[in-house]
């Protein structure tokens, strides 16, 4: 009885990359940086708020509002998403985030964040900074805002 | 597509900035609580492909395809305004992860090499690799309760550092302590690259030194655990 494995200890119920249907890459050439920042590219939820829902009833009849787990379901099918990517989606409309923090934020390996984020920007639904080397940065004013910030502190 | 004209205003603004910074040292030196000390920390796992240095280690018998391996570091973000954000990337301390040090070393701002007097020498692999890629860095020795304190002088000459590297003393519990080292690590990346050509100096001695270096400092850090 005691010997059972339960919820975390028993390790996770999907395999990472089965995720990523199997992907070990995505279809970009280079691996997105560790700390490339990830950028929804719609402003919106992907269901519209309520607001707006009923602005926009015309199009759609008004009887036939598609609940918000149906449009969820429907925004997914029609971009082959799977949850995490709508995980992701969410988390880069919350705050600046980078690649390595949605790995940290879903539990998930990097490189199944990588493979995720490919088919995101391959739909043009995320968009991701590609971070300055330090010799490249355009002047100094940057790392002098760096201290500032740290002494800020 | 619908969402476009949200696209085109996002345009207007810069792009956000991100920039890293390396904590590095030996095992159990206290690179956890440095990054935990001055950051948000966050858990973060990568699988990296198995290479011939980690084989030997992570025994594959009985699981010969398995070709990739999960590391586990610290990871912790500060942020210091709405579009910029300073990222600490805690390097795997145990050798065998050392294959992990090229991706998160690429584009790194600088490093901390956190050091502790009674093992001074787990260091040395940490300052040998920033010098040879001249990345910028700041030494700074965790001040363990019994530990016996030293001279700087001593210290310097036991890592045989360059003079302009910055050495300090840090508790690397406290959190103004922890931000002063990393101040002075984004100090020191300032200054280089002011001059750049300084860049190819140390560059260069640094792989003059790489022949005859690792016994001399070995040689010192036994005057120092001596005395």
């Amino acid at each position: 009885m005691t010997e059972r494995w339960f919820d975390d200890a028993a390790g996770p119920v999907v395999r990472p990359y089965a995720m990523t249907r199997g992907r070990t890459r995505g279809a970009s050439d280079e691996p997105l940086d560790l700390i490339a920042l990830v950028l929804a590219e719609d402003e919106r939820p992907t269901v519209p708020a309520d607001a707006e829902k009923s602005e926009e009833a015309g199009s759609d009849g008004v009887e036939g509002q598609p609940t918000r787990a149906e449009t969820e379901e429907r925004f997914q099918y029609e971009h082959r998403l799977v949850p995490e990517h709508l995980d992701i989606l969410r988390l880069c409309r919350e705050e600046l985030i980078s690649v390595a923090e949605l790995a940290a934020a879903l539990d998930l390996p990097v490189g199944v964040v990588r493979v995720l984020l490919d088919d995101l920007l391959d739909v043009e639904l995320v968009r991701v900074t590609r971070p300055v080397p330090p010799a490249e940065l355009p002047d100094e004013s940057v790392l002098r805002e760096v201290i500032d910030g740290l002494r800020a502190l | 597509m619908v969402f476009g004209r949200a696209r085109r205003a996002r345009q207007n603004a810069p792009d956000p900035v991100a920039l890293k910074v390396l904590v590095a040292g030996g095992f159990g030196v206290g690179k956890t609580t440095f990054v935990g000390a001055v950051s948000e920390i966050k858990p973060l796992r990568t699988e990296e492909t198995l290479t011939e240095a980690s084989v030997p280690h992570d025994s594959t018998a009985g699981v010969e395809r398995k070709t990739t391996t999960t590391v586990a570091m610290d990871f912790g973000r500060i942020t210091l305004s709405d579009s910029l954000v300073l990222y600490l990337f805690g390097t795997p301390g145990q050798d065998r992860f050392w294959f992990l040090w090229d991706e998160l070393a690429q584009g790194a701002l600088g490093a901390v090499v956190l050091a502790d007097t009674r093992r001074l020498e787990d260091c040395f692999a940490a300052i040998d690799y920033f010098e040879r890629r001249a990345i910028p860095f700041a030494v700074a020795v965790n001040c363990f309760d019994g530990a016996q304190s030293y001279p700087e002088e001593t210290v310097r000459a036991a890592l045989d550092l360059d003079a302009g590297v910055p050495l300090l003393l840090c508790d690397a519990r406290r959190r103004e302590s922890a931000r002063d080292v990393l101040i002075a690590a984004v100090r020191m990346a300032c200054s280089t690259t002011a001059i750049s050509t300084s860049r190819a100096d140390s560059r260069r001695r640094a792989s003059q030194r790489s022949s005859g270096t690792p016994a001399s400092r070995s040689r010192a850090a036994r005057t120092v655990s001596s005395g």
